[in-house]
């Protein structure tokens, strides 16, 4: 891990537009390292610096949802802008077994991407269940299938896949592929119905949380994981997300 | 086999190493986890009259050296600390781990106001915070630059409180022994010292600051010899015991602190690699050494090198 460093400056090779919001920075050169669901801290020097999950490895890449003023400036960098990058931060996903159910809420698809990439890559069968409000909202899925994945979606609208929540395309990925682990990242209350469901089905879950990430080396204490959470999940109360996370085990 | 229990202002502190301030906030779980993890007593991050946010990102990045950080004072407020704290104590009151409270604020009056009110939570000591290098921008010159100045707030402070109250010091002052020795006249029970050196790490390729707030505090391995001299000067001019902060990363730096005269060691910057973890590893690297030279209990060879 390069937790040693300050920052390394990447040029943006080309952008590829996931939806009205959502762009994914491909950058000019590999992150050495990198375990799926790590994290890195990306500073544009006149703007700021914010947590970006890291969608890509080689080369690096960032998926940018437009919400704030650096993932604004972010997104609308063009090729050949510099950002700067310390990382991989954190602790990331574990491949537990060779056939993997991954489940994505919104930008919860980006972390999920690469995992599906690496474990692709070692030959495993990869299901992936993506859910958001509507059509536009839905993320990568087509990266997913062309990985070679089985993917299911669901939106709230029934604009595509089937209408519901993430968790109905959970239920069904499950009952139809008999995953023997599951990898979910998104907004907390899916990630309690994920677990819940994981643990009722006797299937280990490893989930990825999201939070206020200031420091990024587990000094600071503002991404603790609200200790209410904790019990739920039988987590070790005082969390770090940025440094114990963001992905934790839970089964 | 080595015993690291230590006296410490009439508390018995199960090993020498504090949490220092500043690290992880003031959350009653996050302290419980440094207690839980082998820490001998916990720090609270400094607390001020009110609410504060603190700086922008970039706030903290590690380096060769170590840490540079310039979080912003980020706490709740006096009077919500209070309860967090309560509940703090009696957590760490449980794993038999006291608790020091740490306080800062912007003007002498307003020290005694926020001592008066964080005393309601009852911590084992109160840890006056004179010297955050941090927020010179809006709150001037620290206290901590002069004896004067530090010997007002610690005056203000134990007119306000009967609790045991530590000044915690600066790095970057040319007399610290007598800024010590002032702080003692004034009724102080112990000294912290000392706090983050004030620096600046520069992005060439950006040409600007990589901290949001320009400069920060230094920490870590870069700070442990400066710290050093720092305490041993203290212990060769007051008699107060000493909290020795500053780049203690491992066992050795630990023996080497306690040896220019620290009572307690203060742990910060050390958990950016293992987590609180840290202060299990560094407890047990401190037993091997006093093993290995033969020392059964740390009053073997504190204060060793200045005597």
């Amino acid at each position: 891990m390069n937790q040693e460093g300050l920052f390394t400056v990447y040029r943006v090779k080309s952008v590829r537009v996931e939806n009205q919001t959502t762009r994914s920075l491909i950058f000019n050169a590999p992150m050495a390292g990198v375990q799926p669901g790590q994290y890195v801290m990306a500073w544009l020097p006149e703007i700021g610096e914010k947590p970006f999950s890291i969608s890509g490895d080689d080369p690096l890449a960032l998926t940018v949802a437009d919400v704030g003023p650096v993932s604004h400036a972010l997104s609308r960098l063009k090729a050949g802008e510099r950002v700067w990058v310390r990382g991989p931060l954190g602790r990331g996903f574990s491949l537990v077994s060779d056939s993997h159910l991954l489940v994505g809420g919104g930008y919860g698809a980006a972390p999920l991407s690469l995992l599906a990439n690496r474990a692709r890559g070692y030959g495993h069968r990869v299901s992936v269940a993506l859910g958001a409000r509507n059509k536009s909202d839905l993320l990568m899925w087509d990266s997913f299938e062309g990985m070679g994945c089985q993917v299911i979606l669901a939106t709230e609208d029934g604009s595509m896949g089937i209408k519901g929540l993430v968790t109905d395309a959970l239920e069904k990925a499950c009952a139809d592929w008999q995953p023997e682990a599951i990898y979910a990242c998104g907004p907390m209350g899916m990630l309690l119905a994920v677990a819940a469901f994981a643990r009722a089905k006797k299937l280990p879950a490893q989930l990825s949380f999201e939070a206020l990430i200031r420091c990024g080396i587990g000094l600071c204490g503002s991404c603790e994981l609200p200790e209410a959470i904790c019990l739920e999940l039988g987590i070790p109360s005082g969390f770090l997300v940025c440094h114990d996370g963001p992905v934790a085990m839970v089964s | 086999m080595a015993n690291l229990n230590i006296e410490f202002l009439g508390l018995t502190l199960k090993n020498p190493f504090v949490l220092a301030s500043g690290i992880l906030g003031t959350s009653p779980s996050l302290m419980e986890r440094c207690a839980r993890e082998g820490a001998g007593a916990i720090t609270s991050k400094s607390c001020g009259p009110g609410p504060r946010t603190g700086h922008e990102n970039p706030v903290a990045l590690a380096w060769e050296g170590g840490v540079i950080n310039a979080i912003g004072l980020t706490n709740p407020g006096a009077s919500e600390e209070v309860p967090l704290l309560r509940q703090t104590k009696k957590r760490l009151a449980a794993q038999g781990v006291p608790l020091f409270a740490s306080i800062f604020a912007p003007t002498l009056e307003q020290f005694g106001e926020v001592a008066r009110v964080i005393a309601e939570a009852e911590p084992d000591l109160i840890e006056v915070n004179i010297s955050c290098p941090n927020v010179a921008s809006e709150f001037g010159t620290p206290f901590s630059a002069s004896a004067s100045s530090a010997a007002a707030v610690t005056r203000e402070v134990r007119r306000a409180v009967n609790l045991p109250v530590s000044v915690k010091l600066a790095p970057n002052v040319p007399d610290i022994g007598g800024i010590a020795q002032a702080v003692a006249e004034e009724g102080a029970d112990a000294i912290t010292a000392i706090n983050t050196m004030p620096a600046m790490l520069i992005d060439p390729y950006a040409g600007k600051p990589v901290l949001k707030n320009r400069a920060g505090g230094l920490s870590g391995p870069a700070l442990k010899p400066i710290a050093l001299r720092c305490v041993a000067e203290i212990a060769q001019r007051v008699s107060l015991p000493i909290i020795g902060t500053g780049g203690i990363s491992n066992g050795l730096d630990a023996a080497e602190m306690l040896m220019v005269g620290a009572s307690l060691v203060g742990v910060g910057s050390a958990i950016w690699r293992d987590g609180p973890s840290a202060f299990g590893r560094i407890a047990g690297e401190l037993k091997a050494f006093m093993d290995h030279e033969g020392y059964d209990k740390l009053e073997d060879f504190r204060g060793r090198t200045i005597r």
